[in-house]
């Protein structure tokens, strides 16, 4: 297909007025200590990091820098209130505090809308209509299953683990919190969790409201750093169970850690999720799929829907739309209301989607890619699309993390599912049809832990979320989740 | 991009020289207020509005085809139009047989479409599809395309005489339809949205929806309308706001 009949669409534009969501209602302190026994302490080097706006490079906060004693001290404080009182307290006492947080989360989800995205540079219309409202069902979800662990299915009385260290990564930095954080307290764990570097301060607030929340102290410790501090919370042997969320090459070199000792681990890695999209789908919905599977978080969703397999017979007519689809969101400044796509969240990831799409093209990729005007300030990449990709393009294959979408094409249902399947990833895809029945047979074929059917992205806490094979296992959300936090 | 519609048994001669008079001069105290598209009566009332509006602007549009409900024969149907364009009409309103459209007989719907154009001449047609008697967005699609394909000027989505009119979704299906009619044949075909839409904010929603999906060069009344009477006041209002920094009373405007 052309490119120029392509970029020589018809449409026309009508500007806007900025909307921008007022900063100042995040109120950020200047530093941040590392959350310890209910208290927000010194770090024992008294080493800081900042964290950055990625939108404009401008520095939001310090964040103490946490090494092996700090991490023997969240620890400590995670195995006294284990051993003294949350492991024991009942199911009811526990829905309380729960039902607090998600509450407070509530109460305050404007600020932690704006913080996450001053922090992240995701658009703010997400984080205040996904992120945070998301975060809070979370909580609710699992303060209804604190009281109720006897009817979850593991038999009676199911016992906690014991402390849980949990290291999340920094595309949904307070989501990934509260996916972590809620079913490991509802079944009478105490937590250690440590924020991703370059997201810290999201976490940091969740701090503040579980003191709010009198959540007594040591029940959650939140200790900020880079990944020498993951490692330590990986390598201390008071931790009973690890849970991960972030890059396959990581998540392995975990298990690897983990492997001698009694740990448990659930780990959730990378995608290379495949929409799939039949010729019999309805275009314009299906468009809004693709367009929603790929850019949304700038891409940065572990489940992206960055392949699109589309059938032959359409193959143009979706492509065609899809880049034109593109050309009209609107990139930049992440507190505008209107913003569909923000900042990418760091110079190193930056550096990465550039690489990777530089290959695109040199492997043969047709390249699309938005003519939208980028900002001068912060990390950015402009929406791309690649068509004519083959199965053997490292495009195709490797997770990019970023607002880059492969597409591909295929003739039978058969090859749909060799294709989608022919990944070292099995987290999400998704099936797009009129025809129920195809999609059950499509569906039942695939390996992935998650298949979306008409539509991408649906997040929701009683439906459980995980990989297979390098994307991971164990299962987060719905009665599945509560299963990684019990010793069953 | 207004309509001014009036249409009701009890119409007469004297209340549609008024709204014409409305439709000229919407503020008569700011002559800077364009005048409105066109003004929406029953063909009976065609020669009382032609003769109001003049060689004006403004164009006379008249229902036509058994409206609201489309329930005669397709002689009569014709015969309402011819009347309504020998009358002076410049804009035929059409029902589809909303009947025979849900009971599959697609064929006798568009054979009715391409007919009723005819005997428009060289006024335009206006196909009301009444979105709300057709529930479902495949419907309205399919709808649109036959309106198109069978020579409409517009697709317009309701009478206002039903309890479904006008919603923001209906109209992006019908606005994607008129995208994917424009790529493939390259006939423009306007869109007009009818009832329901009293405010300015309801408004602007809609002509986001125009930009973002066919483009800005649908922004004039040639390809976009909004139906609906009771917006004009609204949209007079929020301009004096803008002037004035205040808002003024209601009755401050002609009720039309």
């Amino acid at each position: 297909m052309g490119g120029e009949e392509l970029s020589n669409s018809r449409l026309g534009s009508l500007s806007y007025d900025p909307a921008p969501e007022s900063s100042a209602i995040a109120r950020l302190r200047p530093s941040y200590g590392l959350f310890i026994d209910g208290q927000f302490t010194d770090p024992s080097s008294h080493d800081q990091f900042v964290s950055l706006n990625p939108a404009n490079e401008e520095v939001l906060a310090t964040v103490a820098q946490s090494n092996r004693e700090d991490v023997d001290r969240a620890v400590a404080s995670a195995r006294r209130a284990y051993e003294t009182g949350w492991s024991r307290t009942s199911g009811a006492e526990r829905s309380k505090y729960l039902f607090r947080i998600a509450r407070l989360i509530q109460e305050r989800s404007r600020e932690l809308a704006v913080v996450e995205t001053l922090d992240n540079g995701k658009p703010i219309r997400e984080s205040r209509d996904v992120d945070v409202p998301l975060s809070a069902a979370h909580f609710f979800y699992y303060a209804g299953w604190a009281d109720k662990l006897d009817y979850a299915g593991f038999g009676p009385d199911p016992r906690p683990i014991g402390v849980a260290g949990q290291i999340i990564p920094w595309n949904f930095p307070l989501l990934m919190a509260a996916w972590k954080l809620a079913p490991a307290l509802a079944a009478g764990n105490t937590c250690v969790l440590k924020p991703a570097e370059t997201t810290s301060l999201s976490a940091l607030l969740l701090a503040e409201i579980l003191q709010q929340a009198e959540l007594p102290p040591g029940v959650v410790n939140i200790i900020t750093g880079d990944g020498s501090s993951g490692a330590a919370l990986v390598d201390h042997p008071g931790v009973d169970k690890i849970a991960f969320t972030g890059s396959t090459e990581v998540g392995r070199l975990i298990q690897q850690r983990v492997a001698p000792s009694q740990k448990r681990l659930t780990l959730e890695l990378g995608g290379k999720g495949a929409n799939i999209v039949f010729e019999d789908a309805p275009l314009d919905e299906m468009v809004e799929g693709i367009i929603d599977g790929i850019f949304f978080n700038q891409g940065h969703v572990c489940c992206a829907g960055s392949r699109l397999l589309v059938q032959e017979s359409v193959a143009d007519e979706v492509l065609r739309r899809v880049v034109r689809r593109m050309e009209q969101l609107r990139v930049g400044d992440p507190m505008d209301k209107n913003t569909d796509v923000g900042a990418i969240n760091s110079s190193a990831q930056l550096a990465r989607i550039q690489e990777l799409s530089a290959f695109g093209e040199s492997e043969g990729a047709t390249r699309y890619t938005s003519n939208c005007a980028l900002p001068d300030k912060g990390y950015w990449f402009a929406p791309t699309v690649f068509a004519n990709v083959s199965q053997s393009h490292r495009i195709a294959r490797e997770e990019i993390f970023g607002p880059v979408l492969s597409v591909l094409t295929f003739r039978t249902p058969e090859e749909a599912v060799v294709k989608a399947n022919n990944s070292n990833y099995g987290l999400a895809c998704g099936v797009w049809s009129e025809k129920g029945s195809r999609t059950l047979w499509v569906a039942e074929r695939l390996r992935a832990g998650v298949i979306w059917a008409n539509t991408y992205n649906k997040f929701d806490p009683t439906s459980p979320f995980g990989g297979v094979r390098e994307s991971g296992f164990g299962r987060e959300g719905g009665r599945h989740g509560l299963e990684a936090y019990l010793d069953v | 991009m207004v309509d001014l519609t009036t249409l009701e048994g009890a119409d007469t001669p004297g209340r549609v020289r008024s709204l014409c008079a409305k439709a000229l001069r919407p503020d008569p105290r700011d002559l800077t207020v364009p005048p409105v598209a066109a003004v929406c009566v029953y063909p009976d009332l065609v020669s009382e509005a032609r003769s109001a509006l003049g060689n004006s602007t403004v164009a006379v549009a008249s229902v036509a085809t058994a409206f609201p409900s489309g329930r005669a024969s397709l002689k009569v149907k014709l015969l309402d139009v011819a009347d309504a364009v020998e009358a002076g009409a410049d804009e035929i309103d059409m029902v589809i047989d909303r009947g025979a459209f849900l009971s599959g007989r697609l064929g006798d719907v568009f054979e009715e479409i391409v007919a009723v154009k005819q005997a428009c001449r060289d006024a335009h047609l206006k196909v009301i599809l009444e979105t709300g008697e057709l529930v479902t967005y495949d419907n309205v699609r399919r709808a649109s395309w036959l309106a198109m394909l069978g020579g409409a000027d517009f697709i317009k989505t309701s009478t206002g005489k039903v309890s479904v009119n006008a919603t923001p979704p209906v109209a992006l299906v019908m606005l994607e339809a008129v995208r994917d009619f424009a790529e493939s044949t390259g006939r423009l075909v306007g869109v007009k949205v009818a009832g329901g839409i009293r405010t300015t904010k309801d408004a602007m929603r809609y002509l986001v929806l125009v930009n973002e999906t066919v483009g800005s060069s649908w922004l004039s009344p040639g390809l976009f309308r909004f139906g609906a009477s009771s917006l004009l006041n609204d949209l007079l209002m929020q301009r004096l706001k803008q002037h004035r920094g205040a808002y003024v009373r209601p009755d401050e405007f002609s009720g039309d």
